[in-house]
């Protein structure tokens, strides 16, 4: 029996000094949406670089990307997430409601937690052949607008939510005017695609309708991609304050030991040199003096921002949930 | 209830039959059924008779029926030619049916949206006639045709081959016409596999998503089907909701196959 133990005994030991050797290389997780690929790719490089430097300690981070809503799903279903960079505070309440996420998320890091913004825009097709300038000229007839599903698409919920944020604020705006803006609009909608990269396919490379809803960063994007001189961007005179937040996921970094490392990452986003890293992948930086190198990239547009919408929760009910403002355009006799 | 064979051994086979059916696909078809309850009964029935779900309902089925019965003659064709002639290219064109089984159906998708968008090689082509597929029911049609092409034929190979051609020739010495000799020699002994392969390729089509979505257009009430319908409730972290369709539609599968199995026994 000793000897069992013994042998017991020097097997745990192995295992802890293993388990030891292994912290010394770390790997994390970043759950992400879909359209943030480019900026993540650039963002973990020079991050490692900085964690390798400071701490000798080298880490890997690897990636994952999809809808909002299917990732923080994803996530919830037991993806081993350290950290979720998603499209809507909605999808990390979602996390935290269930527990993975300490409630008090949203204030543990500055800026509502989410350390660059971004909003609506509309790309056109080169020489803006149907006049596109703002978004009651959407509705002329013959125009066909492209945007990703609203159930399915956290920035296809942006979209809606800075189209009514326009007819909000038009002279004698009323709830039905609003309404009606949004029935009209969604009447110029031929596809409506899952995600917003399906829906930047769409139209950039199947050819389909003349404009596309689409995040600032995802415009700058596919003109990259497609075309500078196939595309243009168009600034609305009204759009919203999209705020994609970040949060460490901290059922599992408790678990994986691995919250240093995951806050520090979440923090590098805030530096100058996150900062710049993400206005070069067309994210608006929050750092002022970023902000001001990269002012001329970014068009001035009167940004409405969810609180005007009375928060996610309020929005989500109003408008997206079932038999909410989007389900209603669709179903007939109500 | 046993059966005489050659071979002993009915208790432990059918004791691992059970075990395996139960384990692979009783017990994941009862959590389906477990879950939507959650919502109780009006729940359950207010989630799967909303006017939008009944609308993407009918186009899954109706699409998948129309697709398998596109199938079914096409599929007869192509399994006869296969079986009862020899012709240059022949190996190529038998691995060609199972393509739309081995291709990942996002890639199919992919393909035929590119194929049929009013820019694609086809779609330039239609557009003039007024004919538009992708993202209309249309191109719902066209993917679960391409899924379930290969069902019809695999199925119905064997029994062509199985086919005794003496009794064509025996019909025709006796009298009969081509037409006859095919209408009531050659077709009553297809019918069961036929109607077998009608509805693989129907089950098929019902549940198909991945090559669906990308051609169909998504809108609510015209082209949205049942399974992204239900992929939409997961997104809202609707399980019970999402439970509550998937069993709607394993409902209405299984009713039809169990009628089309019924029909195939009766004619066998």
């Amino acid at each position: 029996m000793p000897t069992r133990r013994a042998t017991i005994g020097s097997i745990l030991g192995a295992i802890a000094a293993s388990s030891a050797r292994a912290a010394d290389a770390i790997t994390l997780l970043n759950v992400s949406y879909d359209p943030t690929r480019e900026l993540y790719r650039d963002i973990n490089r020079a991050f490692s670089e900085q964690w390798k430097s400071k701490t000798g300690q080298p880490i890997t981070i690897n990636q994952s990307h999809g809808g909002s809503g299917a990732q923080a799903r994803a996530v919830l279903d037991g993806l081993q997430a350290d950290v979720v960079t998603l499209a809507l505070a909605a999808d990390i309440t979602a996390l935290a409601r269930r527990g993975l996420i300490g409630a008090d998320w949203e204030t543990r890091l500055p800026n509502n937690a989410s350390p660059y913004t971004s909003t609506i825009v509309f790309l056109v097709r080169k020489g803006n052949p149907k006049h596109i300038k703002d978004w009651d000229d959407l509705l002329k007839s013959g125009v066909q607008v492209i945007t990703p599903n609203p159930k399915t698409s956290g920035g296809a919920r942006w979209n809606f939510l800075a189209a009514l944020a326009w007819a909000r604020r038009q002279p004698g705006a009323t709830e039905a005017t609003e309404e009606a803006y949004i029935r009209a609009l969604f009447h110029q909608v031929p596809v409506l695609d899952t995600g917003a990269r399906g829906a930047t396919t769409s139209f950039a490379q199947r050819g389909l309708g003349d404009v596309l809803l689409a995040w600032e960063n995802e415009a700058f994007l596919a003109r990259k991609e497609f075309g500078e001189t196939d595309f243009v961007i168009v600034p609305p005179s009204v759009s919203v304050l999209a705020e994609p937040p970040v949060a460490v996921v901290d059922s599992v970094v408790d678990k994986r030991g691995t919250r240093a490392a995951a806050e520090a990452y979440l923090r590098f986003l805030y530096t100058p040199e996150g900062q710049e890293i993400a206005a070069r992948n067309f994210y608006r930086p929050r750092d002022p003096a970023v902000a001001a190198r990269y002012a001329a990239a970014f068009p001035t547009i009167a940004l409405a921002t969810i609180q005007d919408f009375g928060g996610w929760d309020k929005a989500q009910a109003a408008y997206f949930a079932d038999g909410g403002l989007f389900d209603r355009i669709y179903t007939p006799g109500k | 209830m046993t059966r005489r064979s050659a071979l002993p051994g009915f208790g432990l086979t059918l004791g691992m039959t059970l075990t395996w059916l139960s384990l692979i696909v009783l017990v994941p078809l009862a959590a389906l059924v477990v879950r939507p309850w959650e919502l109780g009964l009006a729940g359950v029935w207010h989630s799967v008779t909303d006017p939008r779900v009944l609308a993407a309902l009918r186009l899954s089925f109706g699409a998948a029926t129309l697709a398998a019965a596109i199938n079914a003659p096409m599929g007869l064709l192509i399994a006869w030619v296969m079986v009862r002639y020899r012709f240059p290219g022949r190996g190529l064109a038998d691995a060609l049916i199972d393509m739309p089984l081995a291709l990942p159906t996002a890639v199919a998708g992919i393909a035929l949206t590119a194929l049929f968008a009013p820019h694609g090689w086809l779609g330039e082509v239609l557009a003039p006639l007024g004919i538009k597929v992708a993202y209309t029911p249309l191109g719902v049609l066209v993917a679960l045709i391409f899924v379930g092409l290969p069902f019809v034929v695999r199925i119905l190979e064997p029994v062509i081959r199985d086919l005794p051609i003496d009794a064509e020739e025996a019909a025709l010495t006796l009298g009969a016409t081509r037409f006859q000799t095919l209408w009531r020699v050659v077709l009553p002994a297809l019918i069961p596999a036929l109607l077998a392969g009608f509805g693989a390729a129907l089950a098929r089509g019902v549940g198909e998503y991945g090559s669906v979505i990308f051609i169909a257009g998504n809108m609510p009430m015209v082209s949205e089907i049942a399974p992204l319908l239900i992929v939409i409730r997961l997104e809202q972290l609707d399980y019970a909701g999402a439970a509550a369709l998937g069993l709607a539609t394993l409902l209405l599968s299984f009713t039809l196959l169990f009628g089309i199995n019924r029909l195939q026994r009766r004619l066998a």
